[in-house]
């Protein structure tokens, strides 16, 4: 189910107020956040945002495509390496 | 022979059915457009009037988007996904369930036919 209208969209208070503070300045600076679940606002567009994905930061540019979406969304947390050849397999076996 | 939205072709069964073979209409759309061309249901699609064939297809051009016009509207957001690097773009990129399905086990639909890969361990030997 979505999020009720009512409340707006959910952006944590330290990211919004940070950069509102840059938008006040005309600044442009990487903004390091851990709040993966905060919602892309229009304000964001322009800047970059270090997005934690549980290990390191990961650089995010805001575009206006992405408005909507969680910073999480683009900071992916897993990864895929492929699987381990069956030859591989079969030697650790032996 | 009856032509609605393009090259739509059905007949034989009544309108209602019919105008579900165009891509982007279900039954509840069809209901709703035969209510507004005022146009019974359950006539065959062959036996409509220019008239009637001609009302439906004006409404369907002005309030619904169908077959290629949708399909295309489809590939975009998709694209749209994949361009601004979000998880969701990368599940369709790699064909793989978009909204946080499981993977273990089916989602034949998106992987498609069974890859077997040998010396794996089957799901039943996993979990005993």
């Amino acid at each position: 189910m979505s999020r009720s209208t009512k409340k707006g969209p959910f952006v944590a208070y330290h990211l919004l107020e940070k950069v509102n503070r840059l938008n006040e300045r005309r600044a442009k600076e990487p903004v390091k956040t851990w709040s993966r679940a905060s919602t892309v606002i229009p304000d964001f567009v322009g800047h970059t945002f270090l997005v934690h994905n549980g290990k390191t930061h990961v650089r995010v540019f805001i575009s206006e495509d992405m408005v909507g979406h969680k910073l999480g969304e683009f900071a992916p947390t897993r990864v895929f390496r492929g699987h381990s050849t069956v030859k591989k397999e079969e030697e650790t076996k032996t | 022979m009856p032509r609605i939205a393009g090259v739509d072709i059905p007949q034989e069964k009544p309108i209602h059915i019919s105008l579900r073979y165009i891509y982007g209409l279900g039954p509840k759309n069809s209901r709703d457009i035969l209510k507004e061309a005022d146009v019974d249901p359950q006539k065959r699609a062959k036996e409509l009037s220019e008239d009637e064939v001609a009302r439906i297809g004006t409404i369907i051009d002005r309030n619904y988007i169908v077959e290629g016009v949708l399909r295309r509207q489809i590939q975009q957001h998709i694209s749209r996904l994949k361009d601004i690097g979000s998880y969701r773009g990368a599940r369709h990129r790699r064909n793989l369930p978009v909204r946080g399905q499981r993977t273990r086990t089916n989602a034949r639909t998106r992987k498609g036919p069974r890859k077997t890969v040998a010396g794996k361990k089957g799901v039943k030997e996993l979990h005993g």
